[in-house]
């Protein structure tokens, strides 16, 4: 025992080799058992330091101790590999068909292409400063023509055929009459939008009995013409592009005075009229030009009869319009025929509105 | 109204094709529907010929071989059908080459043998009608060879425009050619009923007939003017091509001036037999409450005294300003004629002919109201006409019932205001040109303008909006300049309302349900499939079919015929939502007089509800989920979460239409524990209705939004201090009987815990040998904790004391 450090040293070289080459974790037992266990050679020697020359004790000592860090470190280190490898193994066995279709996550549903749309223009109107407005769909004669300045037996009636629950009780046949009843709340100045169904008397290719407007209203101290035409083109130009133009056509509404047909630039053909390969264009049937929406500045003889709160009109003024939904939907998203919004298919509905 | 361009070209003729032409009206307000081809294609090949001789076709019995002079030197020989060609006739003629209304080109022919050299044409081989008994027998008078464009316009378009309710006066060629003069410019000529006739005579028309305006309150002006020695035939060709084009049929020469007056200016008149005219006498008058009269369309009508007749000495002759009578109907016999040029009021007009349901182009003027001043313009261009076409003598004076005259309407047009209202100043001269460009004579008057507005535009023109827009239009809207308002104060937001609907139709749509958009009608039977046919609705008193006829008081039928509709299609495992009005009565439907300051004729309520067939889709590795009761109320328990209201559900055992094992009332806690509020229902469908719509089963829901923006208005979350310190939980087995609620359990260790308790959830339930027959354990994670310590052991398990013994008291126990 005369060498004990050189001894040590051979140890370790023994035991490293062995410990690398060891292939599973019932290997490393065994190597530990032979060189770390309570027999094996190191430990022994460790336990023998007290019977060692004094001058020996120190180095054997240290140097044991550092072998058997060492080793113990090697070990662990292996056995975690080894671990880690054999759950492998076992994990790559418990494959699965990764072709077969994942679980579908929540399917997700679809709003209606109208509420879609309809959303979108309150969008654009509200970041324009409007408020929306929603009323009934149940409305009295009054609201819905006499204070819309269409007096009884005028001819402006024939241009609606009215549903009719009572005498004076109809279906709205216009989102209008929430301009009455918006001034009768609010005191000027108003800004605001009414989206919501409207209902006539007329079913065929192109009617519907049931369909859906936004109405517009402004009206303050000075509101022009212009300001109609400008609100109305950051409108067209949100929802149907940003090169879109406007053009106002005269035209006759009961409650406005003037009135204006608006169309919008068609974004098919670029408002050529044609199309590229110098066919008309189909969409605006070679005008340029698709007629959106109908408005025009409020007729003095309905603020008229909101005069009482505050809508004297000699001191304030102001536009209105008004659009029909489905219209803009089937401009925008190329939908040919209106019954398509109230068949509910859902093969049309998934289409929409993500 | 349909305007043949040529014979609107002869009053103002803006050098434009009627393409043009039209797109210029649509900028000032007068929009075209179509232009149509009027006549042959072309006027080439067509000239006036004279029959020189007529003979027997030597092969064919029923030809006649004609000899005509065509203005080309050699006569023609021409081969004619017609019964009544003859020698010495003017008639129209196509030559060889001539393009007939058909569009194939007129060739040399050999008929039985003889060649012939064009054609002699009837009316429909002009284009005109479908007449084809005979040929055109012209006036004479052109020279042979005259082209017959010259006689009439054979080969022309006609503008059918869309003329708005509020413009009457455009509802006339002369009307339309006003404005083609205000809008390009071209020269107007002068107003055709400028003109009179010339009378002869001794006698005045009041020798011959009288009339009284019995009702001056439905008639503001009745004209009437006398004509002796009338000839009754057909008119000439020119007035037949243009009634024709113009889409009016040709009947006689008086009818025909009456309607072509009409075409013209716009004013309708009526011709009478005079002889026919009972006691030679006309009284205007209201008719008599069931009063009856045969019309000239041959069908008796009964009226009541809301309606104007005009009436001979023994009873009604015709509708005042919609239709005449048969009694004085002008026939081929007559020979003195009373012509009625009247002024009606508008409104009483369109009452009664929506009342008889009986429109004519005379009503569709006079409903919109046409100014007196129009009667005696039409008479005196009828009576030319008269004169002229039936060798009429006109009898000198007109009687003129108007009691009282109406003076010129003036309104003042302030500069200001103008370029106020349009956003842009225009030149003050102007604004005079295209005032005078339209009739307007206007008279400065400091920054105003006193506008005098002409008869013709009386009933639309009345205020200064009514002539900015005038101008407006004229200007031209494209000069326009593009602002925004220049405001003071205007915030666009969405309501809490209809913010949250946003936010629950969002909910929905991300939890995999297609939304849907349904009639607000239903049907009575669609109903009484919900077995809710005793169901208070409003019906319409006009519908369009008895399937729309009532206005549904739920949105689950909208549901079920989409899901039906979708599942016949081959869609499996439909999710379908609905957000609309729901409508029920809410009171008699009478409409207040006046305003009914903001009073509403219904209950309206929006609704938000949800259908599904399936609660999850089948996968290769699971089928699909059932459409049960737990699927629905998840959803329903997500919608308000999203509105911040806690769900809380009663036994619903007797709603028709639902499950009675399998239904709720759903009631919403709102924080801060108020009293529950019914929000709507959860439930699997009665297998019966499910049945009724093809389903094998579906759950749905039905929740009431506005009631659940109601209930949330204003709310606004305030901090709570849940992170401080840590929450104890627990988990407890309750053993109770298996009819005992769930939420009843809850409620019962909720008191008991008190304010420790934050939280009690169900996360199992067992029902089996271990717990007892007619048993059930529910298994409930509880969690403990106070907002200003950590709770100790001591405290918890006094609490949890507590719950056993309130267990105890409903028959509970703690298990294991
Ligand atoms: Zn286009």
């Amino acid at each position: 025992m005369s060498d004990a450090p050189a001894r040590l040293q051979e140890i370790r070289v023994e035991a490293e080799a062995a410990i690398a080459a060891a292939g599973s974790a019932a290997d490393l037992e065994q190597l530990r058992i032979a060189y770390l266990g309570r027999k094996a050679e190191l430990t022994t020697m460790l336990r023998g330091i007290k019977d060692l020359p004094a001058e020996q004790r120190g180095p054997v000592g240290k140097g044991g101790n550092e072998v058997k860090r060492a080793l113990e470190a090697q070990l662990a280190e292996r056995v975690g590999a080894l671990e880690a490898a054999e759950l492998d193994e076992r994990l790559r066995s418990d494959a699965v068909d990764v072709t077969l279709p994942g679980d579908p996550p929540q399917r997700p549903g679809h709003l209606h292409l109208i509420t879609e749309t309809r959303r979108e223009i309150e969008d654009v109107f509200l970041g324009l400063g409007f408020a929306v407005a929603e009323g009934t769909e149940v409305e009295y004669d009054y609201y819905n023509f006499t204070a819309l300045n269409h007096p009884p037996d005028h001819p402006a009636r024939m241009l609606q055929d009215t549903f009719y629950l009572a005498d004076e009780v109809l279906l709205r046949t216009h989102t209008s009459p929430m301009q009455i009843r918006a001034m009768e709340l609010q005191e000027p100045p108003i800004y605001v939008i009414v989206p919501g169904k409207v209902y006539r008397r007329d079913h065929d290719a192109t009617h519907t009995p049931m369909f859906h407007q936004i109405e517009g209203l402004a009206i303050d101290a000075d509101i022009t013409l212009a300001d109609l035409q400008g609100v109305l083109l950051e409108f067209v130009r949100a929802i149907f592009g940003a090169e879109r133009e406007i053009r106002l056509r005269p035209h006759y509404f009961p409650f406005t005075e003037p009135s204006v047909e608006v169309d919008v630039s068609c974004f098919k053909c670029g408002g050529n009229g044609y199309v590229a390969d110098g066919s008309h264009c189909n969409l605006c049937k070679g005008s340029g030009w698709i007629e959106i929406l109908g408005s025009g500045m409020v007729d003095p003889n309905v603020l008229g009869f909101v005069a009482g709160n505050g809508y004297d009109p000699a001191k304030v003024q102001g536009f209105a319009f008004g659009m029909g939904i489905e219209r803009i939907a089937m401009l925008r998203h190329g939908v040919p025929d209106l019954r398509l919004f109230f068949d509910n298919d859902v093969r049309f509905l998934e289409q929409f509105g993500s | 109204m349909r305007v043949p361009y040529a014979w609107l070209r002869e009053y103002c003729d803006p050098g434009l094709s009627a393409a043009d032409l039209a797109e210029r009206l649509d900028l000032t307000g007068t929009e075209l529907e179509r232009i149509e081809a009027v006549g042959v294609p072309s006027a080439d090949g067509f000239v006036v010929g004279r029959v020189l001789a007529a003979e027997q076709h030597p092969n064919a019995d029923r030809l006649r071989v004609c000899t005509v002079d065509v203005g080309a030197g050699e006569p023609s020989t021409i081969v004619c059908g017609a019964p009544n060609v003859a020698a010495g006739q003017t008639v129209p003629v196509a030559l060889p080459g001539a393009t007939m209304p058909d569009g194939t080109t007129l060739g040399k022919a050999k008929l039985r043998g003889v060649e012939s050299a064009g054609m002699i044409l009837a009316e429909d081989e002009l284009g005109l009608g479908d007449e084809h008994s005979g040929i055109v027998v012209l006036d004479d008078g052109p020279a042979a060879g005259t082209p017959l464009a010259e006689l009439a316009a054979i080969a022309d378009e006609a503008l059918e425009l869309e003329i708005t309710p509020n413009r009457p006066d455009c509802l006339a060629v002369y009307g339309i050619a006003r404005e083609v003069h205000a809008a390009t410019g071209a020269a107007l000529a002068p107003d055709p009923t400028e003109a009179d006739a010339e009378p002869s005579g001794t006698d005045t028309a009041t020798d011959h007939a009288s009339v009284e305006i019995a009702d001056p309150d439905i008639c503001l002006r009745f004209t009437a003017r006398v004509f002796e020695d009338v000839k009754v035939g057909p008119s000439p060709l020119w007035l037949r091509q243009r009634l024709i084009a113009a889409g009016q049929r040709p009947i006689s020469n008086v009818v025909d001036i009456t309607n072509y007056v009409m075409l013209l200016c716009g004013q309708p008149l009526h011709a009478f037999d005079l002889d026919a005219v009972r006691g030679s006498r006309i009284v205007v008058r209201r008719a008599r409450d069931g009063e009856t009269m045969t019309t000239l369309d041959d069908v008796e009508r009964t009226f009541d005294a809301s309606m104007a007749l005009v009436c001979d000495a023994e009873g009604p002759s015709g509708i005042a300003g919609i239709m005449g009578g048969q009694v004085s109907e002008v026939s081929a016999a007559t020979t003195r004629v009373l012509m009625e040029a009247a002024t009606w009021v508008g409104p009483n007009v369109l009452k009664t002919s929506k009342a008889l349901a009986l429109r004519s182009e005379a009503s569709t003027r006079f409903e919109k109201q046409l100014h007196p001043e129009q009667a005696i313009a039409a008479q005196r261009l009828a009576a030319r006409l008269m004169v002229d076409l039936c060798g009429a003598r006109l009898v000198p004076g007109t009687i003129d019932a108007y009691p009282d005259p109406l003076a010129p309407t003036v309104v003042t047009l302030g500069l200001d205001r103008l370029a106020g209202i349009l956003g842009v100043r225009i030149d003050d001269v102007e604004v005079e040109r295209i005032l005078a460009s339209l009739g307007f004579s206007s008279a400065r008057d400091g920054d105003a303008l006193a506008v005098t507005v002409p008869h013709w535009r009386d009933a639309d023109v009345r205020r200064e909006a009514d002539l900015v827009e005038e101008i407006a239009r004229m200007h031209g809207l494209d000069k326009l300049p593009t602002t925004l308002p220049a405001r003071e104060r205007a915030v666009g937001r969405l309501t809490h309302g209809q913010r949250l609907r946003r936010r629950l139709e969002d909910a929905l749509r991300d939890r995999g349900m297609d939304e849907i958009v349904a009639w607000s009608f239903t049907a009575p039977a669609t109903l009484a499939k919900l077995r809710l046919g005793d169901a208070p609705t409003l019906a319409l008193a006009n519908p369009l079919s008895e399937d729309h006829s009532v206005l549904r008081p739920l949105l689950l039928p909208g549901l079920l015929d989409a899901a039906r509709h979708n599942a016949a299609h081959g869609a499996a495992g439909l999710a379908l939502f609905e957000s609309a009005h729901v409508y029920a009565p809410a009171g008699p439907l009478e409409a207040p007089a006046g305003s009914p300051a903001g009073a509403t004729p219904a209950a309206e309520r929006h609704h938000l509800a949800g259908l599904l067939t399936e609660s999850a889709p089948a996968t290769w590795r699971s089928p699909a989920g059932a459409a049960d009761y737990f699927a629905a109320k998840g959803y329903a328990e997500a919608l308000l979460a999203v509105a911040g209201l806690e769900l809380a559900v009663e036994p619903l055992r007797d709603r028709p239409y639902l499950h009675p094992g399998r239904a709720a009332v759903a009631l919403a806690l709102a924080p801060g524990g108020a009293e529950p509020v019914e929000v709507g229902w959860i439930g699997e469908l009665h297998p019966l209705v499910a049945g009724e719509w093809d389903l094998d089963g579906a759950a749905a829901f039905e929740l009431d939004a506005d009631r659940l923006a109601e209930l949330t208005e204003g709310a606004l979350a305030t901090f709570d201090d849940v992170t401080g310190f840590p929450a104890v939980r627990q988990d407890i087995a309750v053993v109770t009987t298996a009819d005992l609620p769930a939420a009843r359990i809850a409620e019962v260790v909720r008191d008991a815990g008190g304010e420790l308790l934050a939280n009690v959830a169900v996360f199992d339930v067992y029902e089996g040998e271990q717990v007892g027959e007619g048993n059930r354990s529910l298994a409930l994670a509880l969690e403990f904790r106070a907002p200003d310590r950590t709770l100790t052991e001591d405290e918890v398990g006094e609490r949890r004391v507590a719950i056993e013994g309130a267990l105890a008291q409903i028959g509970g126990r703690l298990r294991g």
